[in-house]
């Protein structure tokens, strides 16, 4: 297996008022990502992401990075960690390998730490 | 309560058709920042949107034993056979494809094929849920 190239990295910025606009837009109302009471009071440290909002964000950056949308045979990972945004937002960090085979191996942080587990995309050619 | 152990293998009735518009696909790329112009093919995980329809068929089931409010989401893959585009209408349909129990949580893993107006494969949406009974 070769390393074709290593992609820069990039930050991304999640607020509160993006969570509702994806609540909105995915149709995934679960209060654990609007309303700090709710989190709290299901043990969480504060609101947390959707999952499905920081892979969505890794899609971004595939699709940033290659330069056109729908490109992305596949995609996955796993939620390993939540990415809490407390009121004055927080931020993500994303870096990808292109490997010669088309896979694209991503590795999305938060403060630090590695927040998605084995998170892949596949390129079409 | 735990779930239904016969679950594993079941295949539960398509969701109603969904319509792809440009406004809808328009407000999921911009809710996450992805670039998008009128006429690009939606982001990669937009089918999520189906596919989500599908998982609450699922969990809002009574014969599943699912409590909604203890599950969380695991793990999620989507592969593509094309790229989902406005105009699509598209339905899921989920098949409970694993179950195992895992220090008390039930660990279930579902496939939804999401197919077109005519019947084709456009995307396999891959869940895992971790259900948390009586917590």
């Amino acid at each position: 297996m070769t390393v074709a190239a290593g992609w820069q990295e990039r930050t991304y910025r999640i607020t509160r008022a993006d969570l509702v606009a994806y609540a909105e837009a995915s149709g995934d109302p679960n209060p654990i990502h609007q309303d700090e009471a709710v989190a709290r009071s299901v043990g969480l440290p504060d609101v947390i992401a959707h999952g499905m909002y920081t892979l969505a964000l890794a899609a971004r950056y595939v699709d940033e990075e290659v330069g056109e949308p729908g490109r992305i045979k596949q995609i996955g990972a796993k939620f390993t960690r939540p990415v809490v945004v407390p009121a004055e937002g927080t931020e993500v960090v994303v870096v990808g390998e292109q490997r010669d085979d088309g896979t694209v191996l991503l590795t999305v942080t938060c403060g630090g730490e590695k927040v998605l587990g084995a998170a892949t995309a596949v390129l079409r050619g | 309560m735990p779930v239904d152990p016969s679950l594993s293998g079941r295949t539960f009735p398509p969701t109603q058709d969904f319509e792809v518009t440009e406004e809808r696909v328009a407000a999921f790329a911009a809710a996450t920042g992805t670039p998008y112009a009128p006429g690009d093919p939606a982001p990669a995980t937009f089918p999520i949107v189906v596919a989500f329809e599908a998982m609450q068929g699922l969990m809002s089931d009574p014969d599943v034993g699912i409590e909604l409010h203890h599950v969380v989401h695991g793990q999620q893959k989507f592969v593509h056979e094309r790229p989902t585009r406005p105009g699509d209408r598209l339905r899921a349909e989920l098949t409970v494809t694993g179950l195992r129990q895992i220090g008390g949580a039930d660990i279930i893993t579902t496939s939804s094929a999401i197919t077109d107006a005519d019947g084709a494969l456009v995307c396999t949406a891959e869940a895992t849920l971790v259900h948390k009974a009586g917590e």
